[in-house]
């Protein structure tokens, strides 16, 4: 019995083990440099794009294909990242190792991570500038292109600052304006005076828009102005705005510590940037944050309400055949298809909570709804009232567990019911309580379903904390990584491109709820170091 | 649990305490004679568990004020029950009921329009298995101040050490008052546990089998502070332990399949028995 218990043990931590052996690796190698190989092809080959005979990209896969050939043997064959889907219309290409001539590892080669199209891999040609033509091979070359992006990088990060900061201040100021003209419409103390000061002050808010207007336009031209030349593996030249990159390298000349360097910088800008091009490029920050402060709220409202539910249940109904049909129905509570809350929260917190709201405080903003539409608040309410039975079951079971003789030396200390509950059996449950949360969190971080019908999006402009006032911003829509993996492997036009994201992002969420969990079980630990006894 | 006398007579010479508790304002302890005969009174008092299982048939008995009463007898016959009337703990248990009368100082305790609480206050109780909280050692003995809304931080520190001195704990514990309850010894944490009981000057300190979790040593430590208790509090105490009863006790009741079967002074009832149940019990003949 004991092998054979062993053994069920041992299949399923394998099958866990596996599951993150294979996460882990297809998601770090997202960041981890590879070589870029130069292939020339045979003649006529199927693999030639537009007819050049010459391929150059990262090998990402080799495997067999799937049929065989004529003599029954497997063909193998090698999975190319050609990038440059910009010039190509795709991305990766299949050549079979038959077609593959010959093979190079070219130093000059190479890699650009661009704003648009995915990664560039080509042969640097010239740098056009407004002050002239500097050639590939001139000594200064490298050094030029490295400073003219770190140059584009700083002008882009300027036109945002602009557009997103300054442009979008103002648009919010103006759009309050329209709100307070139409609250007064409302209200019917609309006068000719508000609406000439409004005017007015539309008017100025206006022509400081076009003044930064214009100065993010010169910006823009100014990423346009100077341009790289490349040329691709199939000989054909392509001309790129240098505002257009992000960074580049040369993946075959970089040493180990290099690419270890370059392999941390990628985890880094994965971790802390918004994303582009429908997700599959740049990083995640946004869904990070989103599923951090939705996990966060989930947690403060369900512990004071399944602790309260708990002690209820507990401490003050009589047990008799009700209080344990309530049980029951708790537990069973924790069974509801997730989906099923989601429709809940969509029901009763969007529809009638929130739309109650807006049409009590935010009427001049209707038809256009504030809370009366998906949000992290509904969201995070939603998952809570999802969770709260595992709250319920383990703050029962941490209140039964304090001792009768603790119960009552309180009680005959002179302590009220309550008081007892306060200062004695709950600061002893602490720990069941804080299981409890674990639980809580881990599910509900993870969850997917519900939250694509009360608030979760594919690309939330906003986070739902800024430096805005009121900084809180519970009614926006979030991010979420589960989402975010979804919406990769199953929505976004290139999944092949994805795929890598996908896994890595997977990690990452497994990484968020272990970081969570840990944070919960440090603190119990903390408590039932101080609560510790054998008489409790 | 029954221990040597002779290692109890070695181990004798202990640390006495020196401060003498603040009386009770009714009855001035040692000055007066007014200790009344009939502090608490049983008449005719039974109680059930549940409607069929009735533990304590037809109890009548009177406490006196300021004495050492010990209740005896075999396992199961009602005594801790009986205790555990006095302050009312038995609410907790669903299904109870009762007939007959307490009353503590001529009132009556099962009053409706008396609260429980109050009389809690009045009435200290120490269990048979210690029970500190899982607090420091000052916050157990302040315990019942706090719950009362006490703050003022000198008055606790007051409460502090004339309840650990009366419970001769003082000496042991002055220097760590901060630290956890938990880290101290059973007998240590028992006599904590007494601190806590008379902090709040109750009138009466009940005691459930105190020392039946204790080595002789601490045993002897606790008996003495009984003997010491008595001056200030009416003490009733359950126990297994005759030679316990002989030693504390002025006053000693034999219960005996929840019936009072004799209570009388101790010495009559050790030397003299009326009964031939408590004779046959005493003498080790029985139970």
């Amino acid at each position: 019995m004991v092998w054979f218990s062993g053994m069920w043990l041992a299949i399923g931590l394998l099958m866990i083990i596996t599951l993150l052996f294979v996460i882990l690796k297809n998601g770090l190698t997202l960041f981890w440099p590879s070589k870029v190989i130069q292939i020339e092809l045979v003649e006529g080959s199927e693999a030639a794009i537009q007819g050049a005979s010459t391929l150059a990209g990262e090998v990402r896969k080799r495997q067999d294909k799937r049929v065989l050939d004529a003599e029954g043997k497997a063909i193998p064959e090698v999975q190319l990242f050609v990038g440059n889907r910009d010039a190509y219309g795709f991305g990766f290409r299949y050549i079979d190792q038959s077609d593959i001539v010959s093979q190079t590892y070219p130093d000059d080669i190479i890699v650009a991570e661009r704003i648009e199209y995915g990664d560039l891999i080509a042969y640097p040609v010239s740098l056009k500038l407004a002050s002239g033509v500097i050639a590939a091979d001139a000594p200064d070359f490298r050094e030029r292109l490295d400073s003219l992006v770190s140059l584009s990088n700083e002008r882009r990060h300027e036109i945002e600052r602009i557009e997103k900061g300054k442009i979008g201040a103002i648009n919010q100021e103006m759009q309050a304006l329209k709100l307070s003209l139409r609250k007064a419409e409302l209200g019917g103390g609309l006068t000719d005076e508000l609406r000439s000061s409004v005017e007015a002050q539309t008017a100025v808010l206006q022509t400081e828009y076009e003044v930064l207007a214009t100065e993010a336009s010169a910006l823009r031209a100014a990423q346009k102005a100077d341009i790289f030349v490349c040329r691709l593996a199939n000989g054909a030249e392509r001309e790129v705005a240098l505002g257009d990159l992000i960074h580049f390298y040369h993946p075959n000349e970089l040493g180990f510590f290099p690419r270890v360097g370059h392999f941390f910088g990628g985890i880094w800008s994965f971790l802390s940037e918004d994303p582009r091009e429908a997700n599959t490029e740049g990083g995640v920050f946004p869904a990070i944050f989103g599923t951090f402060v939705m996990t966060l709220l989930m947690s403060l409202v369900v512990v004071p309400f399944g602790v309260v539910a708990a002690i209820y249940l507990r401490e003050y109904s009589r047990q008799g055949p009700l209080v344990r049909a309530v049980r029951i129905a708790v537990n069973n509570l924790a069974g509801v298809p997730s989906i099923v809350f989601g429709v809940f929260g969509l029901g009763f917190f969007v529809y009638l909570v929130g739309g109650s709201i807006d049409s009590l405080f935010y009427p001049e903003r209707l038809p256009t709804p504030t809370y009366g539409t998906g949000g992290i608040l509904w969201a995070s309410l939603t998952l809570a009232l999802m969770t709260v039975p595992v709250v319920i079951v383990s703050t029962e079971e941490a209140l039964a567990a304090v001792s009768r003789g603790a119960r009552e030396a309180s009680l005959a200390a002179g302590a009220s019911k309550w008081q007892t509950i306060q200062r004695i059996v709950l600061p002893a449950s602490v720990p069941g309580i804080i299981t409890g949360l674990v639980l809580s969190m881990a599910r509900g971080a993870g969850e997917v379903a519900p939250l694509m019908l009360v608030g979760v999006v594919k690309l939330a402009p906003t986070l739902p904390l800024d430096t805005e006032a009121p900084f809180f911003h519970l009614e926006r829509k979030f991010m979420h990584l589960g989402f975010h993996i979804y919406d990769l492997g199953f929505q976004s036009p290139d999944s092949e491109a994805a795929k890598p994201m996908v896994f890595a992002t997977t990690l990452l969420l497994i990484a968020l709820v272990v970081v969570l969990n840990a944070a919960a079980i440090i603190l119990r630990e903390r408590l039932r170091r101080k609560y510790a006894s054998s008489a409790f | 649990m029954m221990e040597n006398t002779e290692n109890l007579e070695e181990v004798k010479p202990m640390s006495k305490p020196s401060v003498s508790l603040p009386s009770s304002a009714d009855s001035p302890p040692g000055t007066g004679p007014v200790r009344r005969p009939d502090y608490i009174q049983v008449r005719d008092f039974c109680f059930n568990y549940t409607p069929d299982v009735r533990v304590l048939h037809h109890i009548t008995m009177d406490i006196p004020e300021n004495e050492v009463t010990a209740f005896i007898g075999p396992s199961g016959c009602g005594k801790t029950t009986l205790l555990r009337n006095f302050n009312r703990m038995n609410d907790l248990i669903d299904g109870i009921s009762h007939e007959g009368l307490i009353t503590v100082d001529g009132q009556d305790i099962f009053d409706p329009n008396l609260e429980v609480i109050s009389l809690r206050k009045r009435i200290g109780m120490v269990f048979q298995k210690s029970n500190p909280f899982p607090k420091s050692i000052y916050e157990n003995v302040v315990y019942s101040l706090r719950i009362a809304g006490q703050r003022d931080k000198n008055i606790l520190d007051e409460v502090v050490e004339r309840s650990l001195k009366g419970a001769a704990l003082w000496e042991e514990v002055k220097d760590r008052l901060q630290q956890s309850a938990l880290g101290l010894s059973g007998g240590q944490m028992q006599r904590l546990c007494i601190a806590r009981a008379i902090a709040n000057q109750p009138h009466i300190l009940l005691m459930d089998e105190p020392c039946s979790a204790l080595d002789p040593i601490a045993t002897a430590k606790i008996e003495e502070l009984i003997s010491e208790l008595k001056e200030q509090f009416t003490l009733i105490i359950v126990t297994h332990n005759m030679q316990q009863a002989a030693r504390v006790s002025d006053r000693t009741a034999y219960f005996y399949l929840g019936k009072l079967i004799e209570m009388d002074a101790t010495k009559k009832i050790f030397a003299n028995p009326g009964k031939k149940e408590t004779e046959d019990y005493i003498s080790g003949r029985f139970g």
